[in-house]
């Protein structure tokens, strides 16, 4: 599991390859020059100092110097070379989730929330990244100083590099343990952590209730009561990591102890120089902080496995529609028919949202559907321009099984106004032009005016090119639906469906928008899905739908005679007036 | 700022006493062991090198006594760490738990002002910073500076002339720092500039990704993407690339004063100047070491304490935020009515409420039966004195009437309500409850004799059974039920997985909108109020499943004085009496019939023959 999200990551290295390499052999490289100082170092005392050689003290000296250059040269290029790597990592990353996003489909999307893609493609690939560059910096140069320096040692001297791999072995032990115990809690802590949040979130947002029904206390005893929780784990996790640094501590002291002991007794004997035994000395801290900051850098590492686990867990999705081997590209003419349909949203489920749905709709027909919440008329449309593939029975459109075309021929063909549409930060045009990249000025008033949103549109102080904000919030309810409207218009469809979409408008402007749908477009397949009767009561037929089966099916006078539901719904709304609130005016 | 450090030296004197000094205790230890390296190679092996049987007895006595001191750091460390650690989460709990209590004592207006996205990032963001600030930034940026310290002392003991040279170097890697440090400033401004503009864009296609999909916009949308994130890329290269060698140059800066001391210690020692033994150069260039390193280290947490500050600022000032006032004294008390008519106040739940209202004029206390009498008088309210929503508004409403209003969005209908619970306060004019100015009920009494179902409903994380009881915390599971039959949830209910125990989490996402506000009537209904506001709680509930809770909610209204603010034509038209709000005021009052005997506004937005944008 965690080796196939590892190999899906580092698929997206890709060009920045290269880069990776040459970061971790710099980093190498400006190890190495590191590790040579203290050696060269002792050479001083040795051959200079104590035998007063001045001479001899330049040469090293010069030579210390051109390590530290070379050791400045390669810690710039390899900064450099991960900072590249990284963030073309980091770059790779965001292109190919957000390429295959593209492909999915409704049920797809369905199965991420919207929050859930935008948290993966934005502080999930800031983690990764992050993560990415630690690991061709920090996790290289850690191990190799550590080997480097203990091969130093064992150099210089055999005896007392036993004193070092004793310290690293303790050292090395007890932080493993350190980690094991403290991640544990960690991993209780974040998600506890996420819990809190979301409890304050709902405070946020749900405020009105709290206080109306004056539940401050309440909450606040909640509140102190989590956050008294997470304290404690906090406590039990900071608190053992509390011990890293005196651990630490105590593997130096106990080198320098060692070294001193030992090292006095070989200088004596003539085994060891005192620069050696100098050098010695630098090595302990070389050899100890390494194995700290790879302490350090697993911690963070564990960290981040869970964003990348997210992140790969998008790239793995594939697509559950796919296009046939021979698609049909072109689609007749706008007649649908629906022969025994079932569809469950998730497979398996034994709870199909649409059953036996038979129903057969000619080129150019309005047909309205009709339900209560929960009836499955979004379902039902929803088929139509295959957003899901039925679970059983087919969908044909033109004549044709939808799963044999082409999806783009498909969809460019059956239009659909969703139910939750949105507009884009761009003019209107722009938006407009969603339907049609190529759509000339004149076509796109053209289209509004069937829409019913040229007047406003005109009205704006710069017209066409009035920026709508991003989901449109400076437009209101009822002028976002009819510009989706025209912007479906636009792509000149065989089929239109509107699923509810002018629950905003008001009924004069409805009915006008009818109007100008027989009138302009009567060769155009119209289905509309609407709470309103009177949306539509003038359709060729209705459908009344009812958990998920068809309940009634005929024109407005004769469903109104012979359908119980359709006739209850009537008589709620009476004639035109079931709304008071002109949410056009939002 | 330094707010925060008197909130920690308020709480936490004693424990940063003994931070302090477990840090001063263990760089000590540490820089005496450095120190014992000169003695070392200058007392204990120098004069023993060629002697016949050399005593390491000194030797040893040294060592055992240094043993005894780096115990002694090792225990101050280990001290000074775990206190930190109680120190820190217990700043944070405490700032949490009071930065959530500040905000629940403040008005609605603060929430209506403020995006909720700015009020999360301050339990997000801000307090998690000051979470590393207080956490690592300051006891390291302590420790770092001990360390200089004490290295900078241990240096000048050893030899002046040298030290000089590791201050003048040291100078040197300031300089450096601070200049590498202003081009990546520079560049990570610009990064941080085009990830606003990569989060913006994720975040408005990833919303609108249906609508991409029906319009097959995917490539368009690819390509779109890809420039912006190519952007971001050349930036965050530059801007990580100069963060990324600030490093390595003031380690290879340390590395050179290093050599050059060495050189000159060497130069020194060969001439046999300034008193220099070669157990003095290798103490000195083990400090040296000791005092490059916490520069390098504090430049690294100037970044950090530098964010840390904008978010103190940030949650200190939701902490000054005005909570909400309330001098209302008169409160809500359980009472028994007696045969005639005598309200006395009563220990147990009666099913009978009534205000105590204490007057200080006479020093009595007066009792008054609740009813649900409401009353405006020439009410004027704006959400800023510049601009009045509501103008002259008179309303008698008494017990058990239902009053509808309607009218277009923004007529100022949801006002209405927002005044009777005092959500928001009048400017001008009175609201009476029983014949009491509402401004002096106690603000939770006043809201607890107030049922209300909101537009937005909101759902809590817990069982559908918690979210019931909501309403009233002591309901029994059977009080529960009884509330969601009444709203027509109880069948839905059940149909869920686990039925009355069900999860609910993220604000009931996994309920149908309909269904939610299902559980808000039941809410309501459970808390038994006396008065209710129903403001759209049926707007997203389709015609149908909206008559299955209409005759709930007429079950709920029974004997209660309720404000509906509907939409649609059944919940309004047998209301005793209906307003029609038009632009903050009311033009038409009166029953169904009344108002189509009219034909005013009512007449035409019921036979919908108003056309407007």
């Amino acid at each position: 599991m965690r080796e196939r999200m590892l190999k899906t990551l580092a698929k997206q290295i890709k060009q920045y390859k290269k880069a990776s390499v040459l970061s971790i052999l710099f980093t190498a490289l400006e190890v190495f020059m590191d590790v040579l100082i203290p050696v060269l170092m002792a050479r001083i005392i040795d051959r200079g100092i104590e035998s007063g050689d001045l001479k001899q003290v330049f040469i090293y000296g010069g030579l210390m110097l051109v390590c530290v250059l070379f050791g400045l040269f390669s810690g710039i290029m390899s900064g450099r070379f991960a900072a590249h790597a990284s963030t073309g990592f980091a770059c790779n990353l965001r292109e190919a989730m957000f390429l295959n996003i593209q492909t999915f489909s409704f049920a797809n999307l369905d199965k991420f929330s919207t929050a859930g893609l935008v948290t993966r493609l934005t502080t999930d690939v800031t983690n990764l990244q992050m993560a990415y560059q630690m690991l061709i910096r920090m996790t290289i140069r850690a191990p190799f100083m550590l080997v480097l320096s203990l091969t130093m040692t064992l150099l210089i001297c055999p005896k007392i590099s036993v004193v070092f791999l004793a310290a690293s072995l303790f050292l090395g032990v007890v932080l493993f343990n350190i980690i094991r115990i403290v991640r544990r809690v960690f991993d209780e802590v974040f998600k506890r952590y996420d819990d809190l949040n979301a409890s304050v979130q709902e405070n946020v947002t749900g405020i009105r209730v709290v206080k109306a029904f004056v539940r401050e206390d309440f909450e606040n005893t909640k509140f102190k009561k989590a956050a008294e929780n997470l304290y404690r784990l906090f406590v039990k996790a900071e608190g053992t990591l509390a011990f890293n640094s005196p651990v630490m501590m105590t593997a130096v002291y106990g080198c320098i102890l060692g070294i001193s002991w030992m090292g006095a007794k070989l200088v004596v004997g003539g085994e060891l120089t005192t620069g050696n035994l100098t050098s010695l000395f630098s090595y302990v801290m070389s050899i100890l902080m390494s194995l700290m900051m790879l302490s350090m850098v697993f911690v963070m590492m564990t960290m981040s496995v869970a964003s990348g686990e997210r992140i790969a867990e998008v790239l793995a999705e594939t697509s559950s529609l796919t296009n046939g081997e021979h698609p049909v590209t072109e689609v007749k003419d706008g007649s649908i028919s629906f022969r025994h349909v079932n569809f469950a949203y998730y497979q398996g489920e034994d709870k199909n949202v649409l059953n036996d749905i038979n129903l057969e709709i000619k080129s150019g027909e309005t047909v309205g559907i009709i339900g209560g919440t929960g009836s499955s008329k979004t379902s039902l449309i929803n088929l139509i321009s295959r957003l899901y593939d039925v679970t059983g029975g087919s969908v044909l459109v033109g004549g044709t099984d939808v799963r044999e075309y082409d999806l783009e021929t498909l969809r460019d063909q059956v239009s659909v106004v969703l139910q939750k549409n949105v507009l884009f930060s761009g003019t209107i045009l722009e938006n407009l032009r969603w339907g049609n990249e190529n759509a000339t000025e004149e076509e796109c008033r053209r289209v509004c005016r069937i829409a019913c949103a040229d007047d406003f549109i005109q009205a704006f102080p710069e017209q066409y090119n009035t920026r709508i904000e991003r989901g449109g919030n400076n437009v209101s309810g009822g002028q976002k639906q009819r510009l989706c409207i025209a912007r479906a218009l636009l792509k000149k469809p065989k089929i239109l469906i509107l699923d509810d979409s002018t629950s905003a408008v008001d009924t004069a402007t409805d009915a006008r928008i009818r109007k100008a749908f027989r009138e302009e477009i009567p060769d155009t397949t119209k289905i509309i899905i609407a709470q309103r009767i009177s949306s539509v009561q003038e359709a060729d037929h209705i459908v009344v739908l009812d958990e998920g089966r068809i309940n009634g099916y005929g024109t407005h006078e004769e469903l109104l005679k012979s359908n119980e539901i359709y006739a209850s719904i009537y008589e709620n709304q009476t004639s035109g007036g079931g709304d008071f609130d002109q949410k056009g005016g939002e | 700022m330094k707010r925060l450090f008197q909130i920690l030296f308020r709480d936490y004197k004693f424990h940063l006493l003994a931070v302090v000094a477990g840090i001063i205790g263990s760089a000590v230890a540490s820089v005496r062991g450095t120190l014992f390296m000169q003695t070392l190679i200058d007392d204990y092996i120098v004069p023993l090198i060629g002697q016949e049987n050399p005593d390491f007895g000194r030797l040893a006595r040294a060592l055992s006594s240094l043993v005894l001191l780096y115990l002694f750091g090792i225990l101050c460390a280990y001290m000074y760490n775990r206190v930190m650690v109680s120190v820190s989460q217990g700043t944070m709990k405490k700032i949490r738990i009071e930065v959530f209590e500040h905000m629940e004592k403040l008005p609605i207006k603060y929430f209506d002002t403020h995006a909720h996205g700015d009020i999360m990032s301050v339990y997000t963001n801000d307090i998690d910073t000051l979470r590393q600030f207080i956490g690592q930034s300051l006891p390291q940026v302590f420790n770092s500076s001990v360390t200089l310290v004490t290295s900078l002392i241990s240096m000048i003991i050893l030899n002046i002339p040298l030290t000089a040279l590791s201050i003048c170097m040291v100078a040197v890697m300031i300089l450096v720092s601070k200049n590498v440090g202003k081009f990546s400033r520079k560049y990570f401004m610009e990064q941080q500039n085009n990830l606003g503009k990569v989060n913006g864009y994720i975040e408005e296609m990833m919303d609108g990704q249906k609508v991409v999909k029906v319009f097959n916009h995917e490539k368009h949308v690819s390509e779109e993407f890809a420039a912006l994130n190519e952007e971001l890329r050349k930036s965050a290269d530059n801007a990580h690339t100069f963060a990324n060698i600030l490093m390595p140059i003031n380690a290879q800066l340390g590395n050179v004063s290093y050599v050059v001391c060495a050189i000159t210690g060497g130069i020194l020692a060969v001439y046999n100047l300034a008193g220099i033994t070669i157990g003095t150069i290798v103490s000195f260039l083990t400090l040296n070491k000791s005092f490059n390193m916490p520069i390098g280290q504090i430049s690294m947490q100037l970044n950090s304490v530098i964010m840390a500050m904008a978010g103190i600022d940030r949650i200190f000032k939701l902490m000054d935020e005005e909570p909400e006032t309330d001098e209302g004294y008169v409160t809500l008390v359980n009472a028994e009515i007696g045969a005639d008519g005598t309200v006395t106040e009563s220990e147990k739940r009666t099913g009978h409420w009534a205000w105590k209202h204490y007057h200080k004029a006479d020093q009595t206390t007066t009792y008054k039966e609740l009813k649900g009498d409401i009353v405006m008088d020439g009410v004027d309210f704006g959400y800023t004195d510049e601009k009045m929503v509501l103008h002259d508004v008179k309303l008698y409403a008494t017990p058990g009437q239902k009053i509808a209003f309607v009218g277009s969005t923004g007529a100022g209908k949801t006002t209405i309500t927002n005044l009777i619970n005092r959500f928001y306060d009048i400017q001008d004019g009175k609201i009476r409850y029983d014949g009491i100015n509402i401004n002096k009920i106690k603000k939770a009494d006043l809201r607890r004799s107030l049922g209300i179902v909101l537009q937005d409903t909101h759902l809590f994380t817990g069982t559908v059974m918690d979210n019931i009881r909501y309403g009233k915390l002591d309901a029994t599971d059977e009080e529960c039920i009884a509330a969601a039959k009444l709203a027509n949830a109880d069948g839905f209910i059940r149909h869920l997985e686990n039925g009355y125990q069900t999860m609910l989490t993220g604000d009931g996402a996994n309920l149908s909108q309909g269904q939610r506000q299902l559980l808000a009537i039941a809410r309501a209904a459970v808390a038994d109020p006396p008065a209710l506001i129903l403001d759209e709680a049926t707007s997203s509930i389709d015609t149908r499943t909206e008559s299955i809770v209409q005759k709930g909610m007429d079950e709920l209204m029974k004997g209660r004085t309720t404000f509906v603010i509907a939409h649609r034509l059944s919940t309004v038209r047998n209301s005793d009496c209906i307003m029609v709000l038009e632009q903050g005021r009311i033009i038409e009052r009166g029953n169904h019939e009344e108002l189509m005997a009219e034909k005013g506004r009512y007449y035409q937005l019921y036979t919908g023959g108003s056309v407007a944008g």
